[in-house]
C-alpha cells in the first residue's frame, strides 16, 4: 500500500539526515506500529506517507514515496487527502470547525462530495466510533478520548485506504487509551484499513500490531514485532520481561506472558517495604477546589512524607491538576488548609510559596522564555536569591551535558523537562509536584526521569506526582492516591493500590500477580 | 425521502416542527424593523417595534451563548438614549418650548460663541434628544435581535462559495481567540512558579514570549491538519477563466464606488448615479458567481430556505414597506414633532405589528439537547 524507496530526508540546517536511505513496504490491511526513541525520526517518517514532508516541513527529499503503486513525489498533502487519512498529536489544535457532525464532514465537504453521501458517511462514522450522542457538541467540551475519536472519525468520513495516526493515545488515561486502540483495531478487522500508529507507550499498541517499524538513528527496521522486539532499544515491560526470562517467541500480550510464566518457576513475592513513620512535610486537610458551580476537588486529605514519591492518578479531568495547583498555592481553593514547615503556601506571596513547594505544570515549557540556557538559569538562580549558579549545577547533576549556549526549545522533551526542574529546585522547595511529566517521554527518557525523581526524594524531600502512566508509576511510586470526580477513591501504598485497579495495574502486575511490579523486581527475583 | 402525510405534506409539517431557521431569514426580518425604524420619529411605535424584537427573541431563541447576549442589546440600548440626553442637558441648544429647568450657566470665552455649556434646558430640547436617542437605540436592539436568534457560524457558512475561504478564516479565528485567552492565563499562572513578581516591561515580554510561541506552533499544527485533509484542493480554474473573474470584480467594485459617490454628489451627472451602481452590482454579482462555479466544494446539511423562512424575512420587510409607504401618506402619524403629542394610526399600528408574526408562524428552535438531559 506504502512503498518506500530508498528514502533521504535532511531538515533545513541540520547536521545530519533525519532519515538515511529508508526501504520500507507496508502491506494492505495491516495494523503497523512505528516506534523508535524521541526525535528519531517517527514523526519524520509518518509525515513523508502523505507529503506534509517535505511539503510542509521543508528540507530534502531524496528517493521515491509510492502509495498504491503510485508515486507521490511533488503533490500536496491535500491532493492525496482521499487516500490517506493523517490525525496529528493533538486533536484539539487540528480541529478546523466548532462542533462535531461539521467536523466529520469538513473533509468531505473538500472533497466535493454530494450532500447525500455526506449525511450517509456521518452518520456510519458516528455509530462507527460510538458517538452518536456527541453529534451536536462543541469539540472542545469533549475528553481527550472523544476528541481524539472525533479526530480519527474525521478523516475517516472521506474514505481513505491509510490511517496514520502520530502518538494517538499519549495523552490519554488507560481507559480512553482503549477506547481509541479498540476503535482502530475494528478498522484493520473490519474495512481492510491500513493503520499506521507511531507511539511511545508500545505496551498499548503492541498486542494489536501486525507489524513494527523501528526507528532507530535515522534508519529503519520492519518486520513481525516478536522478532523485531528481540533486541530493540525501546521495548515495554512485558517484552522486558520476556527477554529476561529467555521466552521465545516473545510473547506480546500479557495473555501470551501469562501462559508462559510457568518456566518462572516459584518466585518469592517481593517483600512489600515495611511502612517506617516519617515526618510528614506537607499536610493537606479538607481541600476543596471549584470553578463556579463545578466541583473539581471535594474534601480532600493528603499527606506527602519526607524521601517518598506520591502519585496521584486517576482519568483525565479528575482534579489531579487542580489539588496540584491548590496545593502549591497558586490555584486557588475554596476551603481547606495546607501546612508545609508550619506555613501556609496559599497564604503566602509567589515568590515565598515556590520555596515550599515548587510545581512543574503540565506544558512544562510555559516557564521558559529567554534565548539559552545559561540565561534560563541565570534568571532562575536570580529569582531564587540563590548563589550564582546554582541552578546550572543542579541542571549538571539532573541531566548532564546540555550546552548553556543553546536555545531551550531546541532541547529534547526530556533535556526540557529536565531544565525546568532544575528551575524550580533552585528555590530549594522541601516539596517538588510534577503535572504528567511523562508526555512526549520513551522508556529510556522515563528511566532517567525515575532516576532523578528517586535522587530527589533521597535528599529528604517529599515528591508528588501527577500521571496515568501506570509502568511509570510502578518504577517511582511509594504510595498510590486515585481520585475520581474530586474524591479520593483510594490511597495506599503502591504495590497494593496499583495491582488492585485493573485498569491501572502495570504489565508485570497483570502477569505475576500481586505484589510485583517491575521487571526489575523479577531479575532480583531471579539472581 | 417519505413525505409525512396528513397534515398538508412537506411544508406544512416542517413550519410546525422544530428546527433552526436559516440565519439570513433572521437578518432580513431584523434589517426590515431596522429600516422602519430609521424612518420614525414617534416614540410610541418605536417603543412597539422595541417590544416586538423582544417577543420575538423570546419565543424563538435558543440557549446558545449568542442568543444569551441579547440582554447586552438592550443595556447598549439604554445607555445610548440616558447619554443622547445627558449631552443635550449639558451642551443645552434652545428647542423651544417651556423651560423645564435651569442650571447655572457656565460661562465661555467669545472664541467659543454659539456653544453655551448647561443654562435652561427646554421641554422640546429634552424631547427631540430622547426621540432621538430611542431611536438609535431601537436600530441597536434590532441588530441584536438578529444577532442572537442567527447562529453566526451558520450565517458564515451561508456566505456565496467565492467567500468559502474568508468563511473559514473567521471560523478559524473566532476558535482560536479562545485557545489564545487560555493560553495567556496558563503563562500567567506559570510565571508564578518561577517566583516572578510580573512587574515592568521585562514581565510583558515573559508573557508575550511563551503565548506567541504556542499559538505559532498551534498555527502551524492546524495548517498542517488542514492541507492533510483536502483544504484548497478544489481549484482548477485555467488561466482565462481567474483573468475573468478577477476582471469582473474590479469593473465591480469601481461601478460600485462611482454609481455611491454619483447618487451622494448632488452635483455630479446623474448617468453616474443609479446606472452605475446597478451595472456595478451586475458586474460584482456575476464576478461572484464565476469564482463560485469553480469551486468544486460541497456543503454539509446547508439550511434551506422553505416556508418559515419566508414568512420571518416576509414580515420584516413589510412592516420596512408599510412604514415608508405611511410616512408618504400620513408623516404626521410616524413623524411627531416635540412639541405635539404623538399621533397614532390603525394603519400604522397593523405595520408595526405585523413583525411579530415570526414569533407564531415560524418553526420553533431546535434546543439544545443537553438541556434535556440535564432536566
Amino acid at each position: 500500500m506504502i512503498e518506500l524507496r530508498d528514502v533521504s530526508f535532511r531538515y533545513d540546517d541540520a547536521p545530519a539526515a533525519a532519515l538515511r536511505h529508508v526501504d520500507l513496504t507496508l502491506p494492505e490491511g495491516e495494523l503497523v506500529l512505528v516506534a523508535g526513541r524521541t526525535g528519531s525520526g517517527k514523526s519524520t517518517l509518518l509525515g513523508t506517507f502523505n507529503g506534509l514532508v517535505p511539503h510542509f516541513s521543508g528540507g530534502e527529499l531524496s528517493g521515491d514515496v509510492l502509495v498504491d503503486g503510485a508515486s507521490i513525489r511533488g503533490r500536496a498533502p491535500r491532493e492525496l487527502a482521499h487516500l490517506i487519512g493523517y490525525v496529528g498529536q493533538n486533536p484539539l489544535a487540528g480541529f478546523v470547525s466548532d462542533i462535531v457532525e461539521e467536523e466529520l464532514a469538513y473533509g468531505m465537504e473538500q472533497l466535493g462530495l454530494d450532500a447525500q453521501t455526506m449525511r450517509r458517511r456521518v452518520e456510519e462514522t458516528l455509530d462507527l466510533f460510538g458517538i452518536a450522542s456527541l453529534r451536536s457538541r462543541p469539540l472542545r467540551t469533549l475528553s481527550g478520548g472523544q476528541q481524539q475519536r472525533v479526530a480519527i472519525g474525521a478523516v475517516l468520513t472521506m474514505h481513505p485506504r491509510v490511517l496514520v495516526l502520530d502518538e494517538p493515545t499519549s495523552a490519554l488515561d488507560p481507559t480512553a487509551a482503549e477506547d481509541v486502540l479498540a476503535a482502530l483495531a475494528r478498522l484493520v478487522d473490519d474495512l481492510g484499513l491500513t493503520v499506521v500508529v507511531a507511539e511511545h507507550r508500545m505496551e498499548r499498541v503492541v498486542p494489536f500490531a501486525d507489524r513494527l517499524v523501528l526507528v532507530e538513528g535515522a534508519e529503519v527496521r520492519d518486520g513481525p514485532p516478536a522478532e523485531l522486539l528481540v533486541d530493540s532499544l525501546v521495548a515495554p515491560p512485558v517484552i522486558e520481561l520476556g527477554r529476561l526470562a529467555g521466552w521465545s517467541p516473545l510473547p506480546l500480550s500479557v495473555r501470551e506472558a501469562r501462559r508462559a510464566k510457568g518456566s518462572l518457576g516459584d518466585l518469592p513475592a517481593p517483600v512489600p517495604p515495611t511502612p517506617t513513620t516519617v515526618a510528614p512535610l506537607l499536610t493537606a486537610k479538607g481541600i476543596f477546589v471549584a470553578y463556579g458551580s463545578v466541583v473539581a476537588v471535594r474534601d480532600v486529605d493528603l499527606i506527602v512524607p519526607a524521601g517518598q514519591v506520591v502519585a496521584l492518578m486517576g482519568r483525565n479531568g479528575s482534579g489531579k491538576s487542580s489539588l496540584l495547583w491548590a496545593l502549591q498555592g497558586t490555584g486557588k481553593r475554596r476551603a481547606g488548609t495546607v501546612d508545609v514547615r508550619g506555613q501556609d503556601p496559599g497564604a503566602l506571596s509567589s515568590s515565598k510559596a515556590r520555596s515550599l513547594v515548587g510545581l512543574v505544570p503540565q506544558t512544562a515549557d510555559d516557564l521558559l522564555y529567554l534565548e539559552t540556557v545559561d540565561q534560563e538559569c541565570a534568571a532562575a538562580d536570580q529569582q531564587a536569591g540563590a548563589a550564582a549558579g546554582s541552578c546550572r549545577s543542579i541542571l549538571d547533576r539532573l541531566a548532564p551535558g546540555i550546552a548553556g549556549t543553546g536555545h531551550p526549545r531546541d532541547l529534547s522533551e526530556g533535556q526540557r523537562l529536565s531544565l525546568v526542574l532544575a528551575i524550580v529546585l533552585t528555590a530549594s522547595p522541601p516539596v517538588v509536584a510534577l503535572d504528567e511529566p511523562t508526555r512526549g517521554l520513551d522508556y529510556i527518557a522515563k528511566a532517567a526521569l525515575t532516576e532523578i525523581l528517586r535522587g530527589i526524594a533521597a535528599e529528604g524531600r517529599g515528591v508528588l506526582l501527577a500521571s496515568h502512566d501506570v509502568e511509570f508509576l510502578a518504577h517511582v511510586a511509594d504510595r498510590c492516591v486515585v481520585l475520581a470526580d474530586g474524591d479520593i477513591v483510594s490511597d495506599g501504598p503502591a504495590a497494593k493500590v496499583l495491582a488492585e485497579s485493573p485498569a491501572f495495574a502495570p504489565q508485570v502486575c497483570k502477569i505475576l500477580g500481586p505484589g510485583w511490579l517491575t521487571v526489575e523486581q523479577v531479575a532480583a527475583a531471579m539472581a | 425521502m417519505v413525505a409525512p402525510q396528513g397534515l398538508g405534506g412537506r411544508g406544512a409539517i416542517n413550519s410546525v416542527l422544530p428546527r433552526d431557521l436559516h440565519p439570513g431569514a433572521w437578518w432580513i426580518w431584523a434589517l426590515g424593523l431596522a429600516a422602519g425604524v430609521s424612518r420614525m420619529v414617534n416614540p410610541v411605535l418605536i417603543g412597539l417595534i422595541v417590544l416586538v424584537a423582544c417577543f420575538v427573541v423570546m419565543a424563538r431563541r435558543t440557549e446558545a451563548p449568542w442568543a444569551m447576549s441579547f440582554r447586552l442589546y438592550l443595556y447598549l440600548g439604554l445607555l445610548v438614549v440616558v447619554i443622547r440626553v445627558v449631552f443635550r442637558i449639558v451642551f443645552g441648544g434652545d428647542g423651544g418650548g417651556p423651560v423645564v429647568f435651569t442650571l447655572p450657566s457656565i460661562p465661555l470665552p467669545d472664541f467659543v460663541a454659539g456653544i453655551t455649556v448647561l443654562g435652561p434646558v427646554t421641554r422640546d430640547a429634552l424631547l427631540a434628544a430622547l426621540y432621538d436617542g430611542v431611536r438609535l437605540a431601537a436600530i441597536i436592539i434590532c441588530v441584536g435581535a438578529a444577532n442572537a436568534l442567527a447562529n453566526p457560524r451558520r450565517l458564515l457558512k451561508s456566505m456565496p462559495p467565492a467567500l468559502y475561504e474568508v468563511g473559514t478564516a473567521i471560523v478559524v479565528a473566532l476558535s482560536l481567540f479562545p485557545q489564545l485567552a487560555e493560553s495567556v492565563q496558563r503563562v500567567r499562572r506559570a510565571r508564578r512558579l518561577r517566583g516572578d513578581p510580573g512587574k515592568g516591561v521585562g514581565s510583558l515580554r515573559r508573557i508575550v514570549v511563551p503565548v506567541l510561541e504556542d499559538a505559532l506552533e498551534r498555527s502551524m499544527t492546524l495548517a498542517a491538519g488542514m492541507d492533510a485533509r483536502g483544504y484548497g484542493r478544489a481549484g482548477r480554474a485555467s488561466r482565462t477563466e481567474r483573468l475573468l473573474t478577477g476582471t469582473l470584480m474590479l469593473a465591480g467594485l469601481t461601478g460600485l464606488c462611482v454609481g455611491t459617490y454619483g447618487l451622494l454628489d448632488s452635483t455630479a451627472p446623474r448617468f453616474l448615479a443609479w446606472p452605475m451602481l446597478l451595472l456595478g452590482t451586475a458586474l460584482a454579482v456575476g464576478g461572484f458567481a464565476a469564482a463560485g462555479r469553480r469551486v468544486e466544494r460541497t456543503r454539509y446539511r446547508p439550511d434551506s430556505w422553505r416556508l418559515g423562512e419566508l414568512v420571518a424575512a416576509g414580515s420584516g420587510l413589510a412592516v420596512a414597506v408599510l412604514v415608508h409607504v405611511i410616512a408618504d401618506r400620513d408623516p404626521l402619524v410616524i413623524l411627531t414633532s416635540p412639541g405635539s403629542a404623538p399621533l397614532l394610526s390603525g394603519a400604522a399600528l397593523t405595520a408595526v405589528m405585523i413583525g411579530v408574526v415570526p414569533a407564531f408562524l415560524t418553526p420553533p428552535p431546535v434546543l439544545d439537547p443537553m438541556a434535556e438531559v440535564r432536566a
